[in-house]
């Protein structure tokens, strides 16, 4: 039975995090992983935000972070079955470094080369053995994990022990739900991610998306893009490889009769994506969840011997611009900051890891998900954002470009006609009321904040 | 690009060390048959579960699961056993 000062489970962005933070204090740390290799089961969009990674490693692009592309332009298309709406942005300012701190990256690659530092740091990373369970003692005190080793091992079980267990182990992290500090996750608070790795020339496509040497695309599209379903579509640019998807919310999946892979083929097939797409070939496809129920469902984050870190802890910013690696990196190296102290005071009691909830409560973690707490609730609310209200903009969009001779009167009695069917002055009243509220803009203030309290606490 | 894949071409594109043994199993088999709209179905991207009407079961090809969780959270009554393959074994994505 190995004892060490710490065990962290699962080597994503969160484990890799802390274990490096506690390895670079000096502590033994063992990090373990149940992929063949840090990466194996992870997956994302995505865009990789850097803040958290430069601030721990800040020459992580001279060290050779894997990194496809940074974000030079970012997108928003409005889909309806044959149409597309659009918004695009860039500026200058994003070329030069830190690029806006936005890359798009490969988590296979990124994760093994993010676990190598933590192992330089002297990390103790073990891939392929799985957490089976959490170890107890006689108060119910986490003391250290029980893993089942890899295929024909002896033993095929072990024990490791350590005072402290930071438990990172992802969206669906079971040992967590076994250890009581958080339910099952409910299919309107997750999201299904499924995505495909194409293979195209570095040259088309910097021609394709008029790119130059690193500068890559962010892509996002809604309506059409999930069949109206709450979620969307996305298409990033890396080296030479496209990502594209769909994170479309589980509660819509279960009730669908399309099945994801065939959403994927038609969003894939629309006329304003297949042209992006063209030519490339297939690398790889995978599905991942993503857990969206926001601030409101963040469970106990600590208890005796034990800390929750990154998707297992559902710390994702679940808003209009989801982000999930930077929050469980940052979680990561706070629960990290927590047991440094616990240390310290040679207490790891629930009451002296609440540190930890106190450190994410000043970082942006808590802060980002607190001010969009309402976001989950507002998608939850307002499905014909998603279903209806696409197809609605690109008509509207369409009547008001079409060249038909019409008379300027006919032309708006026809707009507001078609507003009026497809949208309704009160749909767009009441939903926007919502939505500033759940974005928290164009001046919401104390009195919106003491209504939401009064009304969440009835 | 224009001629649809089926999943299980997919599957194919996709490096996989599959277990021996599956780490998917359904708790009571009887619950299946009455429930409504079979959700565990219809979520899986992988197309692992599929329903057998004529002998009113459930099939689990355990090989294509790509361990993302989905079925675990959409069965309305708790009857799936989802556990993670043996460390090393199972869907091994090289982009990820
Ligand atoms: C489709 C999709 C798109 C996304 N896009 C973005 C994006 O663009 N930008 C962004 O910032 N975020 C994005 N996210 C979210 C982001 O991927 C997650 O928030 C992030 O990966 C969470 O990191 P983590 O370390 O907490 O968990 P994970 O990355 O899931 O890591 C958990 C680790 O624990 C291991 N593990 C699990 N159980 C055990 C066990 N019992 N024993 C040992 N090891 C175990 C797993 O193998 C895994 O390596 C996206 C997610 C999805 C699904
Ligand atoms: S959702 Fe659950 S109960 Fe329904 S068929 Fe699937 S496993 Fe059986
Ligand atoms: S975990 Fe995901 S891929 Fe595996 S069976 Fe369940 S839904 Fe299908």
């Amino acid at each position: 039975m190995e004892r060490f000062d710490a065990i962290v489970v699962g080597a994503g962005p969160a484990g890799t995090t802390a274990a490096l933070v506690l390895a670079r204090s000096g502590l033994r740390v063992a990090l373990l992983e149940r992929g063949a290799y840090p990466g194996a089961k992870n997956l994302m969009g995505g865009v990789l935000y850097t803040e958290v990674l430069a601030s721990l490693v800040p020459d992580f692009r001279e060290r050779g972070a894997p990194l496809e592309r940074y974000v030079a332009r970012r997108g928003l298309s409005i889909l309806s079955a044959g149409a597309e709406t659009a918004l695009s942005f860039q500026t200058g300012a994003w070329d030069a470094p830190p690029h806006n701190h936005g890359y798009t990256v490969l988590r296979a690659r990124f994760d093994r080369w993010y676990a190598g530092l933590a192992e330089e740091a002297g990390a103790e990373l073990v891939c392929g053995v799985g957490v089976d369970r959490l170890l107890a003692d006689g108060d119910g005190t986490t003391c250290g994990v029980a893993v089942r080793m890899p295929a024909d091992a002896s033993p095929a079980e072990g024990e490791l022990r350590a005072p402290v267990v930071i438990l990172a182990d992802g969206v669906n992290s079971v040992l967590a739900e076994a250890a009581g500090l958080r339910p099952k996750p409910r299919p309107g608070h997750v999201a299904l991610g499924i995505k495909e790795t194409l293979a195209l020339p570095r040259e088309t496509i910097e021609d394709r998306f008029g790119l130059a040497g690193d500068q890559g695309v962010a892509w996002t599209y809604v309506g059409e893009a999930t069949g109206g379903r709450r979620g969307a579509g996305f298409l990033y640019t890396n080296r030479d490889t496209l990502s594209v998807g769909l994170v479309v919310y589980a509660a819509d999946l279960a009730d669908s009769d399309v099945a994801p892979a065939e959403l994927l083929d038609r969003f894939k097939e629309h006329p304003a994506v297949a042209p992006r797409l063209r030519d490339a070939e297939p690398l790889e496809y995978g599905a991942h969840l993503v857990p969206e129920g926001g601030y409101d469902r963040v469970p106990p984050l600590a208890r005796d011997g034990l800390l929750l870190a990154g998707d297992a802890a559902g710390l994702v910013g679940a808003s209009p611009r989801p982000q999930g690696s930077n929050y469980a990196m940052a979680s990561g190296e706070l629960a990290a900051r927590a047991v440094l102290e616990a240390r310290e005071a040679g207490d790891f009691s629930a009451a002296a890891l609440s540190r930890y909830r106190d450190l994410l409560a000043e970082s942006f973690v808590l802060k980002q998900l607190e001010h969009h707490r309402d976001w989950p609730g507002f998608v939850e609310r307002n499905p014909h954002v998603f279903a209806s209200w696409p197809a609605a903009l690109t008509a509207l969009v369409e009547a008001a470009l079409r060249q038909d001779g019409r008379e300027p009167q006919q032309r708006e009695a026809e707009l507001w006609d078609l507003f009026q069917r497809r949208v309704g002055v009160l749909p767009l009243a009441t939903t926007a009321v919502q939505l500033r509220n759940a974005l928290r803009i164009l001046g919401y203030g104390k009195t919106d904040r003491l209504v939401e309290y009064l009304a969440r606490n009835w | 690009m224009s001629k649809r894949p089926t999943v299980e071409q997919r599957l194919y594109w996709n490096e996989t060390r599959p277990d021996r043994v599956s780490h998917l199993d359904v708790r009571d088999p009887a619950r299946c048959g009455p429930c409504d709209g079979r959700p565990c179905v219809r979520v899986c991207p992988a197309e692992t579960y599929l329903w057998e009407a004529a002998d009113g079961r459930l099939v689990i090809r355990f090989e294509n699961c790509l361990e993302c969780g989905a079925c675990r959270i959409v069965c309305p009554h708790d009857n799936l056993d989802w556990r993670l393959p043996l460390g090393g074994r199972g869907i091994c994505y090289r982009y990820g």
